[in-house]
């Protein structure tokens, strides 16, 4: 590994208040207007020792001799309401109250590595291993507690913070058995779980413990954490992408009191203890860049999608007689579908604060992936594993790797070189400009029609950038121009799920072009690829059954054997009171529909809607939007509600306003204005329809709801005017030109 | 003490410069004065760092999102733009002068019996545009919501729940 030299540092002397500061690195003052994180952040301190193995029970769970309850979460509550989900998910297994449980989140001191939180994972693998790691524990305090009375375990149940005898008499508290020891047991997955119809937590819409502190302003964020003797920092991102460093003029910001210019190589940056300060400064340091023009631009993504370069051809669903389906079908009908790069435009932009000195490192991150991530920092500053300590603190939703872990590497970096702890926040333009963007996809249907109106076959040809395999973290902007190396590639989410139809199609065909790389560096973005797949899936579903001259209701119901499937598709058209129709309304008003079985073994979703097409202007209105959703067993159904809606008017935003705008050298939407989203006087009546299957395993719920909302909307466009809307983003303009 | 060979010596160390200006501020209904290097610092700065009064956030600093709104003299402002030299003597209430966890503002209080936060970074600016319309209008409608927040941007989607809250607040049956 390269080692990279800060220059034009002027360091002046120390004062002997800093140099204890700077040598007392272990005290570290939290500065904090939210006394609940400071109690949650000295409390965790405590623990700092214990096992963070996945497979121990003392890896997730610690009983204070007072009989409270402390889980230790790998998975991190982002908004989505794990913070009070899993809490009732181990409440339920231990039989205490809810309020006696508290969770520590995604801290590499503290919480075992369960993997990134993504993919609407958290209840799913995280919240299953930690419930499982509370019916262990409760049945161990079950034979410690039988032990004690010298009577069989299966005499006693766990209930209210005790175990106590079936038949009556005193119980145990579950503090006093355990003695604040440790439990000393590996997790027994055949530990039993308890009877659904006996729930008492679970499946309570209990209330977020979160929300008193953020509508009143006490919640902290990470952009309001501060550590003593911290500095601000800003990072000047170059003014094209690839741009070197050319000169560096430091007098340029002279005038500013406090305010200091760090370089590593093309890495460029300010320091400064006063936070105006250094953004006044970032604007008025001089640096001249090399001029790159090496990107494609945004009007030429389709034309690239279909000219690569490509890595290899996959073929991800084979099956029947395509050919001789196509050859003797009555109808033949094809579309092409595409979706812009569009960015996870996170209301407030990435901020970290890093304190690295004296061979150590802590860093405090939104980042979704604390484990991960430490690996990667540490690789970025050549320091082992174990000296770096990453720690969860709320950010801004971020709905897939915004610029969180940049904003952490920059920290990083400004940090070592100050000798200080460091916060960087960026600015408005650095988030639009520079978060790792959502791919382009393309995607090319065919379908055939038998002479009785049945799809006989199917064919998907998408063109999609390829991740790249094992790569262990997206290559971040600050070690990049910074000279450090670190492994390159990409890496965009699992994209290529949900391009086949989800109905009984006899001959099949889904197959990939992979592209090597993306017009501008990616990520996952919120339901990765499966949003356009859905699009165009389910826009494709409609186009054949208009080709058919049949109801879109109708021809699904008939393709789908899985009851769980129907059962959503029925409820969502029947609340918004579906039309059986077989040709467009055409009366500017319309309605319609779209389905997944999100990847094909996930949760079940179907969106049903009502949108106005005003004809003169081109401004589609949303009326209503109904969505019927099963994803198992419910844990929390208000905080399930609340991300079924969440995801429904997100995607709605990136449907109808949204794409990246870009030349050949830079991202030009970077702000509210040029990259618009969704406002409040667009925003539709959403109804949530819940199925509740407690005998199913909970399922991965939330993004799921994002992907038929674009294709339930073109449907419904389509039933308004007779025009089909093939590219995203829905604008006024592209819906006239689409009427002309 | 040296972390990075090469690079660093000692800690930077780093101070204020320059002369500062004193600036007699209101906030939250008491009086507070400020020094500040530059008078066109922006008042979201100096209440978040110089007064410790973390709730409105940085969104943009364009006056286009709304996650620093404050209310001045009872208007709702965007704190991200304003320079504090302009605030001097007038009446700035931030969102923890509206309520507390324990004796939150009306609306503070529909929002949490609405679950209206997701991430909860915008949140503050929503309350506090909120509070201004009730202030104006305490039975605003549903449309006047609308239109008082379009200038609140929320990437969540939490915009249903926080319009039910505004409802609520407004003493409206919520639908």
């Amino acid at each position: 590994m390269s080692t990279p030299r800060a220059r034009e540092l002027k360091i002046p002397n120390m004062t002997r208040r800093e140099f204890l500061q700077a040598t007392g690195a272990l005290v570290v003052g939290f500065s904090l207007a939210g006394e609940g994180v400071a109690q949650r952040l000295l409390a965790a301190e405590a623990t700092v020792g214990k096992t963070l193995d996945p497979n121990e029970v003392d890896g997730y769970l610690a009983i204070g001799s007072d009989g409270r309850v402390t889980i230790f979460c790998g998975k991190v509550d982002l908004g989505q309401g794990l913070r009070i989900a899993i809490p009732q998910m181990a409440a339920e297994e231990l039989g205490v109250a809810v309020e006696r449980v508290a969770m520590i989140e995604g801290d590499t001191a503290l919480t075992p590595d369960q993997g990134p939180t993504g993919g609407s994972s958290g209840i799913m693998r995280g919240g299953v291993q930690i419930r499982q790691a509370a019916a262990t524990a409760r049945e161990a305090l079950i034979g410690l507690a039988a032990a004690r009375a010298g009577r069989p375990a299966s005499e006693f149940n766990a209930i209210d913070g005790e175990i106590r005898p079936k038949d009556g008499g005193k119980g145990y508290p579950i503090g006093d058995l355990l003695g604040a020891k440790r439990f000393g047991l590996k997790l027994d997955p055949k530990a039993p779980l308890k009877d659904p119809a006996a729930y008492a937590v679970v499946g309570k819409p209990l209330a977020r413990p979160d929300i008193p502190g953020k509508v009143t302003g006490r919640h902290v964020f990470v952009h309001d954490f501060k550590v003593d003797g911290m500095l601000h920092g800003r990072v000047l991102r170059p003014a094209s992408v690839g741009a070197k460093v050319k000169d560096v003029d430091e007098n340029s910001i002279r005038e500013i009191g406090g305010a200091r210019a760090i370089r590593i190589n093309d890495f460029v940056a300010v320091v400064a203890a006063n936070e105006w300060a250094a953004v006044s400064a970032a604007r008025k340091l001089k640096v001249s860049w090399s001029d790159e023009r090496a990107l494609v631009g945004d009007d030429g993504v389709r034309a690239w999608l279909r000219a690569g370069p490509f890595e290899s051809d996959e073929s991800l669903v084979k099956k029947g007689d395509g050919k001789g389906a196509f050859a003797g079908a009555a109808k033949r009908v094809a579309a092409e579908y595409y979706w812009p790069l569009q960015t996870h435009g996170s209301m407030g932009p990435s901020c970290a604060i890093a304190d690295v000195r004296d061979g150590k490192a802590t860093i405090w991150s939104a980042s979704q992936a604390t484990h991960k991530f430490r690996e990667t920092i540490a690789k970025v500053l050549d320091l082992p594993k174990d000296a770096v300590r990453v720690v969860y603190l709320d950010g801004s939703g971020c709905y897939g790797m915004n610029g969180h872990d940049d904003a952490a590497a920059d920290a990083a970096l400004l940090s070592r070189a100050a000798g200080r702890p460091v916060r960087v926040q960026w600015m408005r333009e650095d988030e639009h400009g520079w978060d790792p963007k959502g791919p382009p996809q393309l995607l090319s249907l065919e379908g055939a029609l038998t002479d009785d109106g049945k799809i006989s076959a199917w064919r998907t040809e998408m063109w999609l950038p390829k991740a790249t395999a094992s790569l262990p973290n997206m290559p971040l902007l600050a070690p990049d121009a910074a000279g450090i190396v670190q492994t390159q590639g990409i890496t965009t989410g699992l994209i290529s799920q949900n391009g086949n139809p989800p109905y009984d199609v006899a001959n099949q065909e889904v197959l990939v072009h992979w592209i090597k790389t993306s017009p501008l560096r990616p990520s996952n973005i919120r339901a990765p690829g499966k949003v356009a797949n859905c699009f165009a899936v389910e826009s494709f579903t409609d186009e054949l059954a208009a080709a058919a001259g049949r109801d879109p209701l109708a021809i699904r119901l008939e393709g789908i054997s899985d009851p769980r499937g129907l059962e959503v598709l029925r409820r969502a058209a029947a609340l918004i009171a579906w039309q059986p129709r077989p040709v467009p309304a055409n009366t500017g008003i319309g309605r319609g529909l779209a389905y997944i079985h999100y990847k094909n073994n996930e949760s079940y979703v179907a969106i049903a809607l009502e949108a106005e097409v005003e004809r003169s202007t081109g401004a589609i209105r949303v009326r209503r939007i109904a969505c019927a959703h099963d994803c198992g067993l419910v844990i929390n159904p208000d905080a399930l509600r609340a991300q079924i809606e969440g995801n429904i008017l997100q995607t709605l935003s990136r449907t109808l306003h949204e794409e990246v705008k870009f030349d050949r050298s830079r991202v030009t939407s970077v702000d509210w204005a040029s990259y618009p989203i969704l406002r409040f006087p667009e925003v539709p009546q959403v109804l949530v329809d819940i199925v509740d299957r407690p005998k199913e395993p909970p399922l991965g719920a939330g993004e799921a709801a994002a992907t038929p909302v674009p294709a339930a909307l073109a449907n419904a466009v389509f039933d308004a005017t007779g025009v089909r809307l093939r590219t995203v983003p829905f604008t006024r303009q592209r819906v006239l030109a689409a009427m002309a | 003490m040296r972390s990075w060979p090469g690079v660093v010596d000692t800690a930077l160390q780093i101070e204020h410069g320059g002369p500062m200006a004193s600036i007699a501020l209101h906030v939250n209904g008491e009086p507070r004065n400020v020094e500040v290097a530059d008078a066109s610092e922006p008042l979201l700065y100096v209440l978040r760092n110089t007064l410790g009064l973390t709730g409105a956030k940085y969104g943009c600093g364009l006056g286009q999102c709304g996650a620093c709104t404050v209310l001045i003299d009872g208007e709702a402002v965007r704190s991200c733009v304003l320079p504090v030299s302009r605030v001097a003597e007038r009446k700035v209430t931030t969102i923890e002068g509206l309520g507390t966890p324990e004796k939150p503002h009306p609306l503070q209080a529909a929002f949490v019996a609405e679950q209206a936060a997701q991430c909860g970074y915008c949140a503050a600016g929503m309350v506090m545009t909120g509070a201004a319309l009730l202030q104006k209008k305490p039975a605003a409608t549903l449309e006047e919501a609308k239109e008082a927040l379009a200038g609140n941007l929320c990437r969540c989607g939490t915009h249903q729940r926080i319009l039910r809250a505004m409802t609520r607040a407004a003493g409206r049956t919520v639908t």
